[in-house]
């Protein structure tokens, strides 16, 4: 019997071989095919989060077989509240990005389809491996599609880009290679050497062996996200990505970046994660002030969303750092929050590039006058971005700077001025693209978006509205694990050499449990800044 | 010493002489056939391999000494001649059309693989050092012939003198070492050399070192580690395309297969000394090897380097002289087999007439006009990078697993950061595949029958140890066993 997971992880998988049988003449057949398995992936993976139980911390659906016997390798799967929303994210947006490139995609159609089915399994498997060994297959499995996705379908440069997100990333991923064989060696100190996530996590490994193996996963994770100063080959990569290209990199693989800090390198190496929480947490406001700083002179829509990317993602990785339940929490919905709307940018942006083939601002003005559907949707995800209030990305952002402000006042206070600095960027390009007097004479007859193109953005928006609006079960889902790590990260067993490395631990710990009650509470309820300041008001009362 | 082929069992011997009598067979039929039926001897000798292959499943598994113990039929001699045999199996199908548009039907191309081929055997199945270099000569004086196949061709001739001298000049370094050990410890023969050395006997520990010394350059000089070399490339390049994939891959193969014999069953006691040499010179192979293919423009050459920097790789494993790390040597032949020669097969089937493809450039374009050959392609490349889920990353994992087990941390990263260096290379034959705008001369014709079965063979081998290595790892870790003993 194949399991659920199993199902989802290779359905994508299989309909990219059979695609490979199809005749290379009929591009429709090919394009609607793909588009059909992405969306049976999509429902399917509706499936998983019918049959989740919220209330459970742990690892379900599991699936688990043997791999490669001698050295224990399991083919191990299973999801719990981390790994849901990144999944659901990652079938959605694929299904997306299948459907945006009927039209952006007019050479070697069927390769393509095949490229982005296969990288979604990739994609899949990373978010649901429980085994380090068949994690890491994936994860840099997965390069191969991109590689190809980048390198074929993209834009003048995409040769340079390709290689240089191939080696990086790679790079990165080697070490984390010695990284997990390491760890499989220093597991077997006590008991048999496992792969096996779960039992890993159980370890109380020494100080020192946690710091070097802790720098050896990060490595590899930071570069994914990428965390200033990893982040170089982003922008090349993305500008020079085909559209769903940029909107998977954007939306899906830039997760599994901050996804390896929750699911390994955190629980794995708790004593090395409170030890480097500071170091990660600057470089990380570091990110976010630097990202929104260039995004600012960017003279370019794609490379302006590229490292307005490198901004959010300091967000993410200062609330996982921050290791409050909140913060954590918002991380998790702000790497869907991200997803959706700079997935989002990136279609309008590609929308635009077919049009005009052109992606500079000054090329640009005066559109709301041609296009009003555009615009609406434009201002939509415009605002979701900078995070205004009934919008998915306040949420998210909110939650991380609340959740961050109760342990480290000062992180906070700074990584805000990204926010500011994010409607600056955000909406001087809007005004600059959007009004203004039509300056460009080839713009006045652009068409307004399609059929195709408005049932591209519609499910987006929705789901933008939705979070901003009703964010509860979204983060029910993910309240329960985030709990359970943030245990295992704080109040794990301290390891026999060394204890409380920084003095800040125990300050947390402290923290996080007066604040829990009140905490709960909050998570669940506050989708406006009224019910946020009620529920301060209740946890004042205590 | 009584050597009786009496005495000798012949379930021991019998696949030597069915592989020695396929051989002689082709020399003999070759000077009576009509062309016609000369055409069909790298088909009888495909067959006479894979009677032979058969011939050791059966034979072979049960540990039989032969030869008054000179040649030991364990499991370990097993496991490396079906590994040989199926590098000699590959290479008769990719040479099929290609000795043919050559003009090298001779018989002796065939006959003289399979020669070498029964010295790799040799060698793997040896428990004395005279028998060691006695299959490895048998292998190198065929290879010498072969390397020169194309005799109107300047750059063969010339492989095949440098291989020649080089290749003699080797074997003088492994006499002498021979030589030495025999001083210090009065026997050629492993076991009777580890007994000596476990019970310190030895009568002069400097000899000994020196012995080891001189028979560490003669191997290194056989698998082209760094800085034993210098010949490796030109040698490479110029042989024949299908003898320069027999060569990278067999003469590795059966090289590494005697080192473990020497290493692990005659020399354990002197680890500490060999493990440090063998350390340096495989930081050396894996690092030159990968950085100067980065700067190769002929494709042959690229994969002459980077059997240079594959020659390290194994060389790591050697050095954690622990089981996991012998059983790695063996699995990792095996995926390099594949990949290697499926590598050279897409380069074959490529040639156009008498003119292959040689420059990295003409691949332009291949990817997307010849779909399935580019895929394959593709897929060697990858694995060759070690980038999963192909055989070439499963290989890795294993070395440097055995590499960190054994604490060998420094060796284990400067390994990998080695791969990320070589997926440049590699790389850069993909990206010219799909991403350049396509040569216009990439013949649309279809491959060759017996090509196709080698390349769908090689690929299907380089997924499947990539997908499901979990039987063949367990192989390996059986076959090395009677080493560890």
């Amino acid at each position: 019997m194949i399991g659920l997971l199993s199902i989802v992880t290779f359905l994508p998988l299989v309909g990219a071989v059979l695609l490979l049988f199809a005749d290379r003449q009929n591009e429709g057949f090919i394009k609607n095919g793909a588009f059909i398995v992405s969306l049976a992936t999509f429902f399917f993976s509706l499936g998983i989060y019918a049959q989740f139980d919220p209330a459970q911390a742990g690892m379900q659906l599991v699936e688990q077989a043997p791999w490669i016997a001698w050295i224990g390798a399991e083919y191990h799967l299973g999801v719990d509240g981390i790994s849901l929303l990144l999944v659901l994210l990652t079938t959605f947006l694929s299904a997306i990005a299948i459907l945006s490139s009927y039209t952006a995609v007019t050479e070697y159609v069927k390769e393509y389809m095949v490229c982005m089915l296969v990288l979604e399994t990739g994609m899949l498997g990373v978010f649901l491996a429980l085994d380090l060994v068949l994690f890491y297959v994936f994860w840099e499995g997965m390069l191969i599609p991109m590689y190809f996705l980048i390198g074929i379908w993209g834009g003048p440069r995409r040769i340079y880009a390709t290689v240089k997100f191939f080696l990086y990333t790679m790079a990165g991923g080697v070490l984390m290679l010695v990284g997990i064989i390491a760890l499989y060696f220093a597991s077997g100190a006590s008991g048999t050497p496992t792969f096996n996530l779960l039992a890993l996590t159980r370890l109380s490994l020494p100080f020192a062996t946690q710091v070097w193996l802790f720098l050896a996963f990060a490595v590899a994770f930071a570069i994914k996200v990428p965390m200033f100063p990893f982040h170089t080959w982003l922008p090349d990569a993305h500008v020079e990505a085909p559209t769903a290209g940029s909107v998977i990199l954007a939306g899906v693989l830039l997760k599994m970046g901050t996804y390896g800090f929750l699911r390994f390198a955190l629980p794995l190496f708790p004593d090395a994660t409170r030890y480097f929480t500071p170091l990660f947490a600057w470089l990380a406001i570091v990110g976010i002030i630097y990202g929104a700083l260039v995004s600012m002179v960017q003279p370019d829509l794609k490379k302006l969303v590229a490292y307005s990317s490198v901004s959010h993602l300091g967000f993410v990785m200062l609330g996982i750092f921050a290791l409050t339940s909140q913060s954590v929490q918002g991380a998790i919905l702000q790497m869907i929050n991200h997803g959706l709307s700079t997935g989002a940018l990136f279609l309008l942006v590609g929308m635009l590039y077919e049009r005009r083939h052109t992606r500079m601002i000054e090329d640009f003005g005066g559109l709301a006058r041609v296009m009003p559907a555009f615009t609406v949707a434009f201002l939509l995800v415009t605002l979701s971005s900078i995070g205004l209030p009934g919008l998915n990305g306040f949420v998210g952002e909110f939650l991380i700077l609340v959740g961050t402000f109760r342990v480290h006042a000062l992180w906070a206070v700074v990584a805000s001025s990204g926010i500011i600095l994010a409607a600056v960027y955000m909406l001087w390009m809007f005004q600059r693209v959007m009004y203004g007097p039509m300056t460009n004479e080839q713009n006045r007859n652009l068409p307004d978006l399609t059929t195709r193109e408005i049932a591209v953005l519609v499910p987006v928006l929705a789901l933008i509205v939705w979070i901003g609006v009703y964010p509860t079960p979204f983060l029910r889902t993910t309240d329960a694990s985030v709990r359970q790590l943030l245990q295992r990260v704080q109040g794990g067993a301290p390891s026999a050499e060394h204890e409380n490395p920084t003095g800040t631990a125990t300050g947390t710990k402290v923290a996080d449990a007066e604040l829990r009650d009140g905490g709960l509470r909050l998570t669940l309820s506050h989708s406006s800044l009224s019910d946020f300041a009620a529920a301060s008001e209740r946890r004042h009362g205590y | 010493m009584d050597i009786s082929l009496a005495q000798t069992p012949w379930g021991a011997v019998l696949p030597l002489i069915l592989l020695g009598g396929t051989g002689l067979l082709v020399l003999v039929l070759d000077p009576v056939l009509s062309p016609e039926g000369r055409d069909r001897l790298p088909a009888l000798s495909l067959v006479g391999v894979l009677a032979t292959g058969g011939a050791v499943l059966s034979c072979w598994p049960r540990p039989q000494v032969a030869f008054g113990g000179m040649l030991v039929t364990d499991q370990f001699t097993a496991s490396c001649s079906l590994i040989f045999l199926l590098v000699a199996a590959l290479t008769l199908l990719i040479s099929m059309g290609y000795i043919r548009r050559t003009g090298l039907e001779h018989g002796e191309y065939s006959a003289l693989l399979i020669f070498a081929t029964l010295g790799m055997i040799v060698m793997a199945g040896s428990l004395d050092l005279i028998t060691i270099f006695l299959g490895l000569e048998t292998l190198s004086i065929s290879l010498y012939i072969l390397a020169g196949f194309l005799r109107e061709q300047a750059r063969s001739n010339e492989a095949a003198l440098k291989y020649l001298l080089l290749g003699a000049f080797a074997s003088g370094f492994l006499l002498y070492g021979i030589a030495f050990v025999y001083g210090a410890t009065g026997s050629t023969n492993l076991v009777r050399v580890r007994e000596v050395l476990a019970l310190g006997r030895v009568h002069s520990p400097l000899l000994l070192t020196i012995g080891m010394g001189l028979l560490l350059v003669g191997f290194a000089f056989k698998v082209a580690a760094v800085p034993f070399h210098m010949w490796a490339p030109d040698v490479y390049e110029g042989a024949p395309t299908t003898v320069t994939a027999f060569m990278i891959a067999g003469t590795k193969a059966a090289a590494f297969a005697a080192f473990l014999r020497l290493l692990m069953m005659g020399l354990p006691a002197l680890q500490l000394e060999w493990s440090r040499v063998l350390w340096v010179l495989a930081i050396l192979s894996m690092t030159l090897g990968n950085v100067v293919a980065i700067a190769q423009t002929q494709i042959k050459r690229m994969l002459a380097y980077s059997s240079i920097a594959h020659a390290g790789y194994l060389l790591v494993a050697l050095v954690t002289g622990s089981k996991l790390g012998s059983a790695s040597i063996l699995f990792y032949l095996v995926a390099y087999t594949c990949m290697n020669l499926g590598a050279f097969g897409v380069m074959l089937a490529l040639a156009k007439g008498n003119q292959e493809r040689l420059a990295i450039q003409d691949y332009a374009g291949l990817g997307l006009r010849r779909p399935v050959l580019g895929a394959a392609m593709a897929l060697f490349m990858f694995s060759l990078a070690g980038v999963p889920p192909t055989a070439g990353f499963m290989g890795k994992l294993y070395i440097f697993s055995a590499a960190v087990q054994t604490h060998q941390i420094a060796l284990a990263v400067i390994g990998v950061l080695n791969s990320v260096v070589s997926a440049f290379y590699y790389l850069r034959v993909t990206v010219l595949m799909y991403m350049s705008p396509g040569a216009p001369d990439i013949p649309a014709e279809r491959t060759a029958p017996a090509l196709a079965v080698a390349l769908a063979l090689a690929a299907l081998g380089t997924l499947l140890l990539g997908l499901v290595p979990s039987s063949f790892l367990e192989a390996a870790l059986r076959s090395v066993a009677p080493l560890l003993g």
